[in-house]
């Protein structure tokens, strides 16, 4: 364990070293930021909108007491939304769909050599290949979370008043309930955090495959188990640290 | 020239490579023989870079590679050019984007000329209209084609050869060696071909090492190889059918 954090943290280190032409990233960040983040767009839009409306449901469901407003059931459904379930929820599915997406597309070029063909050429693979991952995801999977939040909201919106548990007027006001701004920044902090963790957990999987085919698919189960426990992790820390 | 000086690798407590020593001329076809798991491919990995030796340096043109800085490193290795077994074109890109490759990272060359030097190697490599084509489509004498028109397209001064020929037909094969026989004497290239082909070995090496268990055996040219004393060498060659039939219609002659 502490030989792969260390080994983990020497290839974070190596990113940096030797680094390519400031344009070469930037082309690649771009085209990166297609693959990881607009293509996440349809995944992220169905889980969040279920997420929000299944939220919306249960909530209403379990708020049987006369004596709190209804409202409350759209203040619960956005501290949820916000603080857990669009940053960490989508951070799951984000490491399903793009972590091992990019375990595997590194495995994959590490066994057929063409890693070594950009190491061999005197360009930093690692830096070449990952860190516009990396920049790409962080720019990126922040976006998306926000996107996440407002579609969750509108999924509670959508099966709370279309199933007659609230009234618009009174879904709208619980989401204007005691808002607080500082849990926008929690969320967006956590995203950007998130979207770092399973992007160099998994092109670290992905960068050191050795072997075949399987171990390709290895790398990619690997790199999906090892971000949501990373994730999980740095959930619990920031929630005791900044709450 | 490449000069390797007693150089030595293990991997845990498993020793590939023991004490080897040799020079590697310009402007010829140097082989490196052995069967397979006889740690050719980890000489050559050695000399590139891709693997660091345990001792014993690898010297590029009086350079010393292996302990040089990172800035000397980065340098030879932009010097070098590697075909590597499957071709190793990036799957992303398509023929023309991966020959560009090279020129994109390590030079400052405008557009136009980049794309004038990657069609003259591709015409060279005989791949004139798969500019537009995606590695997937090729078969794999065109991926090696296309990986050797990489290798070159920067006016490498090396030129390294993993296993040109594994998978080819007979004749792609052919193809592929005289390709490189070419392209080694046309640019006054120190090419190093990994091989255990010893049709290739005959149609193109010109200087030879043999290796066997992590030792270099035997040293010597394509001329030399089919009279020489090392008994294990002799067994290597003429385990090759064609080889021994070859041989005893010379000796009945």
């Amino acid at each position: 364990m502490i030989r792969a954090v260390g080994r983990y943290t020497l290839f974070l280190k190596s990113m940096f070293v030797n680094r390519e032409s400031f344009a070469t990233y930037v082309k690649r960040v771009f085209s990166e930021c297609v693959s990881i983040g607009i293509d996440s767009i349809l995944i992220v839009f169905l889980v969040s909108i279920f997420i929000g409306a299944v939220t919306g449901i249960q909530t209403a469901y379990n708020m049987t007491y006369p004596l709190v407003p209804r409202s409350v059931v759209a203040f619960i459904v956005r501290e949820m939304d916000l603080l857990e379930l669009a940053p960490t929820f989508t951070a799951i599915v984000f490491a399903g769909k793009v972590g091992s997406s990019i375990a595997s597309e590194l495995g994959t070029m590490r066994i057929t050599e063409q890693v070594d063909a950009i190491d061999v050429m005197g360009v930093n693979s690692a830096s070449y290949l990952v860190l516009p991952k990396i920049l790409a995801s962080m720019i990126t999977y922040p976006v998306l979370v926000i996107y996440a939040i407002g579609l969750g909201l509108f999924g509670g919106y959508l099966a709370t008043t279309l199933t007659g548990e609230l009234t618009p007027v009174e879904y709208i006001s619980g989401l204007r309930l005691d808002f607080k701004m500082y849990n926008v920044f929690f969320a967006l902090l956590k995203s950007f955090i998130f979207a770092f963790l399973i992007s160099s957990i998994s092109s670290f999987m992905g960068y050191f495959t050795r072997g075949g085919a399987l171990e390709v698919g290895v790398a990619s189960t690997s790199a999906v188990t090892n971000s949501c426990i990373a994730i999980l992790c740095a959930d619990y820390l920031l929630a005791q640290l900044l709450l | 020239m490449i000069e390797v000086n007693n150089l030595s690798k293990s991997f845990g407590r498993k020793q590939v490579l023991f004490d080897i020593s040799a020079r590697f001329m310009p402007g010829d076809v140097n082989m490196i023989i052995g069967a397979s798991g006889t740690g050719k491919s980890v000489l050559m990995k050695n000399i590139v870079g891709l693997v660091e030796p345990d001792e014993g340096n690898v010297v590029f043109d009086g350079r010393d590679f292996t302990n040089g800085d990172k800035q000397l490193k980065r340098q030879i290795r932009q010097e070098i050019g590697m075909l590597f077994q499957g071709g190793a074109l990036f799957d992303s890109q398509t023929v023309e984007q991966n020959v560009m490759f090279p020129l994109d990272m390590l030079t400052k060359m405008p557009m136009d000329e980049k794309l004038e030097r990657v069609n003259l190697m591709l015409a060279r490599v005989g791949l004139e209209n798969a500019n537009a084509k995606m590695p997937s489509e090729l078969s794999g004498g065109m991926k090696k084609r296309g990986g050797n028109a990489r290798a070159i397209v920067n006016n490498s001064r090396y030129l390294f050869c993993d296993e040109p020929n594994s998978g080819l037909d007979p004749q792609t094969s052919i193809l592929i060696d005289n390709l490189i026989s070419e392209i080694t004497e046309e640019f006054n290239i120190t090419t190093i071909v990994v091989s255990h082909d010893m049709n290739s070995v005959m149609n193109i090496g010109e200087n030879i090492i043999f290796i066997r268990e992590g030792k270099k055996l035997w040293e010597g040219t394509n001329k030399e190889i089919m009279s020489a004393s090392s008994k294990d060498l002799q067994e290597f060659i003429f385990a090759n059918s064609l080889v021994q039939a070859l041989k005893d219609k010379e000796e009945n002659q």
